[in-house]
């Protein structure tokens, strides 16, 4: 490698807190180099984003304070630079984008007016910027961006918000970009495109891109070098295939063990009985229909998993089931009895049977009250499960059962980790002796090897109790080595249903197709093989096959006529010289329907003057890169 | 927006409407004007005129009727003390008040959000502890005790002002700094706390991941977002100013409308109290519609 363009040195960043200082990272060192892409991974507190946001002068001091190490950005120590210094290297040489678009975009200007700014703040004049800003919008894939200038952040959907961050942090083009969690809480397509996008844009700048993540899918996509994080040390770092073929360090090699979608999957049976039976369930709001109208059945003793998107309905016929919202048709056969019209006796007799896992036990577990009170409440409210008497004993065998001990009986939520309160909400369900939990995206928002923990103890408790599940999921790796049925959503309807084996087999629909290429495997060959399957695809089939899903531009049709009069603004001669021609980008063929018209493919920023056909981003131009 | 506006109007009408039968039947509480304007020893057919003039004669359901039906046309009687229709007495009144109202609230909106802002970016600094010790004046210094003392120092003592009155540029200052203080106090610890929250937000990591410096942090990205309950205390503190600063106006013998109602009250001259209290009420209804028009255009999200 040349010599590194930004390089942290044995840097050690502690916080004081009330309950004393803690070490964020203790002797971190990574380096990056032009043109590389270096995966900063690991778990949620592991440290993984302090170092960067030590880079830009992010952190709070006090209550942080940097105790040791160097920041070296083309040899230079910027922690010895002014304040004012380090600020003309933010947003120009060194640009970051977030987790979270919306909360990181502000939600009182305009897109348009946060775009100019990174430019204007480094001294290019404003209408300039202004006319910058829109070649930049187009160029990342914001259809009609002169209108979408005018625009506040909540009016665009989350990945193009994520899109608007990118194009705010390349307007200057950095000779840096580093993108915490950028695809974390997007939908498996929308990460596809936006990592396919930054991918894109790396090569065609030659820009350093440090990604932090949690996801080793995400490091198999993208990564060349990666870097593992734990308790804020650097445990592993090597290139991305190395370190994933020849783990040297324990907790990596944990890690990559826990990564779900490597199990058996189970295997087909008979069809079971089913206990439970969706017939035509509808759900409008107001004028917006969320389910069409769906059928399904769950069998004794099933897991059942209902994948899709956000904004597919797949929450929805959770709480319709729960009656914690009323369906607007349809019935729910559980017993022979319908759960949509029974009447309100009857129901509360029957919600013991049908108990609910949320998302998020720190929101869904109420943090008043102590785990014994949790867990006991639902005796109170069905008499005749548990006696009085015998409470305490039952709570600590399920506490017990879920893998704490009973001496957590006294705590309050927030003295568990996440995990941990994940099992409480679990017990809590058992206490009432359920025949169904509906687990709604349950796992999602845990770190890997406490999902994979808690996996195992749903899947101890189903043959133990015999239970059935339905498993709400949007991550498909999960799904396949836990479900035995797959059910999948799209826009309100079911696009295909079967077997696990089936549907991640031998899936019949474009959709679910188009949703398991866009899942992300941890291998890197792996990923690799995916990728270019992904572009044969997308290249013999019609682009919509693959992008269809994308509900950020379901919404949002394509100006293809704003576009080629901005093309070739630029004048190329006037272009600085380009760098040898990196390989050709793995495009996702096809993945802006309509946005890129094979007639007027844009000049990217970095002028490459005689660019290769190759790169050109055309949907309809599939050959080339074969 | 005219939905908006229209709903807006219906349900004030409806609170003015309550407002005026309250108000009208609560002051003939007070007692008979006739006692008060005529000597004790006035004739009974003095004292009967006096009363058909004023149309005290009536039952108390008829000249309730004949004030609704005046009002319709606008007419809101004449001041019995005064003998000029009573509207004409309360705007005259109300304007001062409202300058009033609108110089010291212009002044402590600037200075509250100013300060509250620079202390919330630098917790602990110089303008933070500024700001501390005005909340803790402005919630804990009684505005009558702090006039009287002002009187004392600046105008008798000193010299420098007058005491009471509107000539000049100078009858201003006193009454304006007393009413300053309290609101001033109230707004700045709001702006202070919205500004906390919105400094440490994520969009202020971006702006400053993009270079952005401490002013534009402070006044471009935060302030915008931190203003929304700030304006929701501004609009209250206005609205009490509005109603006529009693006091202040009392012990500076400003003419306002606070203390017109309070003369009133004690004259029994019950058409200007009504008019009074109308006013001020359709003045604090157009400063919620300002306010809430205020809201939308800081915050593209709210809409109406």
């Amino acid at each position: 490698m040349a010599d590194p363009l930004l390089e942290i040195r044995d840097l050690s960043v502690t916080f004081d807190t009330a309950r004393g200082p803690v070490h964020a990272v203790k002797h971190v060192s990574w380096s990056v180099g032009p043109g590389e892409v270096l995966a900063i991974l690991g778990e949620s507190g592991s440290g993984k984003s302090v170092s960067s946001s030590a880079v830009l002068d992010l952190i709070d001091m006090p209550p942080g304070r940097i105790d040791s190490g160097e920041i070296l950005f083309e040899g230079r120590n910027i922690l010895e630079m002014s304040k004012a210094e380090r600020r003309r290297l933010n947003g120009r040489r060194i640009a970051m984008i977030f987790q979270d678009p919306l909360s990181h975009l502000n939600p009182v200007w305009t897109v348009g007016w946060q775009v100019e700014e990174t430019m204007v703040l480094h001294g290019t004049p404003r209408a300039e910027a202004k006319a910058e800003t829109l070649r930049l919008l187009a160029k990342v894939g914001i259809p009609d961006p002169a209108a979408a200038a005018e625009k506040y952040p909540h009016q665009f959907s989350g990945g193009q918000r994520q899109r608007l961050m990118i194009a705010m942090a390349l307007a200057l083009k950095p000779d840096v970009l580093i993108a915490d969690e950028p695809t974390t809480a997007l939908d498996v397509t929308v990460q596809a495109q936006i990592l396919g996008l930054l991918e894109e844009l790396q090569k065609e700048t030659g820009m350093a891109l440090v990604i932090i993540t949690h996801d080793l899918g995400v490091v198999a996509e993208i990564a060349q070098r990666v870097v593992v994080m734990s308790k804020g040390e650097i445990v592993e770092a090597g290139s991305a295939a190395e370190v994933y073929r020849n783990p040297q360090h324990p907790y990596t090699r944990r890690l990559i063990a826990a990564a779900p979608g490597k199990g058996e999957i189970r295997a087909e049976a008979e069809p079971p009985a089913p206990v439970l039976s969706l017939q035509n369930v509808s759900k409008k709001y107001g004028a917006f229909t969320a389910l069409h109208g769906i059928s399904y059945q769950l069998g004794e003793g099933e897991t059942l998993a209902i994948v899709g998107e956000s904004g597919s309905g797949k929450s929805t016929t959770a709480r319709l089931l729960l009656r914690l919202e009323e369906a607007s048709g349809g019935r729910a056969l559980y017993r022979g009895r319908d759960l949509f019209a029974m009447p309100p006796k009857e129901l509360h007799a029957m919600r013991r049977d049908i108990q609910m896992v949320f998302q998020d036990p720190t929101q869904s577990l109420n943090p008043r009250m102590t785990v014994f009170q949790l867990i006991s409440e639902g005796w109170a409210i069905h008499p005749g499960i548990v006696e009085k008497s015998r409470w305490k004993a039952r709570v600590a065998e399920l506490l017990r059962e879920v893998g704490l001990s009973e001496e957590h009986m006294h705590r309050h939520p927030h003295q568990f980790s996440g995990g941990q309160r994940q099992r409480i909400a679990i017990a809590r369900a058992l206490a009432l002796e359920p025949r169904i939990i509906v687990c709604d995206e349950a796992v999602s928002a845990l770190d890997v090897q406490v999902q994979a923990q808690v996996i195992e103890l749903l899947a101890r408790l189903r043959a133990s109790h015999g239970l059935s599940y339905i498993f709400i999921a949007h991550d498909l790796p999960v799904v396949r080595d836990f479900a035995d049925r797959v059910l999948v959503m799209q826009g309100g309807r079911i696009v295909e249903q079967g077997s696990v084996q089936q549907i991640f087999e031998a899936p019949r629909e474009a959709y679910t197709r188009a949703l398991l290429a866009a899942s992300l495997d941890p291998d890197p060959e792996v990923q690799a093989r995916r990728r270019a399957a992904r572009k044969r695809e997308a290249g013999a089939a019609p682009p919509s096959a693959a992008s269809a899903p994308a509900p950020s531009h379901r919404s949002a049709p394509a100006s293809p006529a704003a576009r080629p009069a901005r093309c070739g603004r630029r004048n190329p001669a006037a272009a600085p010289p380009h760098p040898p021609a990196p390989p050709p980008p793995a495009h996702r063929r096809g993945r802006r329907p309509g946005t890129r018209s094979p007639a007027a493919p844009c000049r990217p920023r970095r002028g490459s003057a005689p660019r290769s056909p190759r790169s050109r981003p055309s949907a309809t131009a599939p050959a080339a890169s074969a | 927006m005219q939905r908006f506006l229209a709903k807006r109007a219906v349900s004030s009408a409806v609170s003015l409407i309550l407002l005026v039968i309250a108000v009208f039947f609560l002051s003939r509480l007070t007692g008979d004007p006739t006692d008060l304007y005529l000597p004790v020893d006035a004739s009974a057919e003095a004292r009967e005129n006096f009363r058909v003039l004023h149309g005290l004669d009536q039952p108390l359901i008829w000249q309730f009727l004949d004030y609704l039906r005046d009002l319709v046309r606008l007419d809101f009687g004449d001041s019995i003390r005064r003998a000029r229709p009573a509207l004409e007495v309360v705007t005259e009144a109300f304007a001062w008040t409202l300058q009033l109202a609108l110089i010291t609230m212009a002044i402590v909106s600037g200075a509250a959000i100013t300060l509250g802002a620079l202390a919330a970016f630098n917790l602990g600094g110089i303008f933070d502890r500024i700001a501390t010790f005005f909340s803790l004046i402005g919630a804990s210094a009684p505005d009558f005790w702090v006039a009287i003392v002002a009187i004392t120092v600046f105008s008798v003592g000193l010299g420098w002002l007058p005491t009471s009155g509107t000539g000049t540029v100078w009858h201003w200052i006193l009454p304006v700094s007393v009413l300053f203080i309290r609101p001033f106090g109230l707004i700045l610890q709001v702006v202070r706390g919205s500004m906390i929250t919105a400094l440490g937000s994520p969009y202020v990591k971006t702006a400053r991941a993009k270079g952005a410096g401490p002013r534009a942090v402070i006044f471009v990205h935060a302030l915008r977002n931190a203003m929304l309950p700030v304006l929701t205390v501004i609009g209250d503190q206005a609205a009490a100013l509005l109603n006529g600063a009693v006091v202040v106006e009392t012990i500076f013998g400003f003419p306002g409308v606070g203390k017109l109602m309070i003369d009133s009250i004690l004259q029994r001259d019950f058409s200007v109290v009504l008019a009074a209290i109308m006013v001020t009420a359709f003045a604090i209804f157009v400063m919620n519609i300002l306010i809430d028009l205020a809201y939308a255009a800081l915050d593209p999200r709210i809409r109406y």
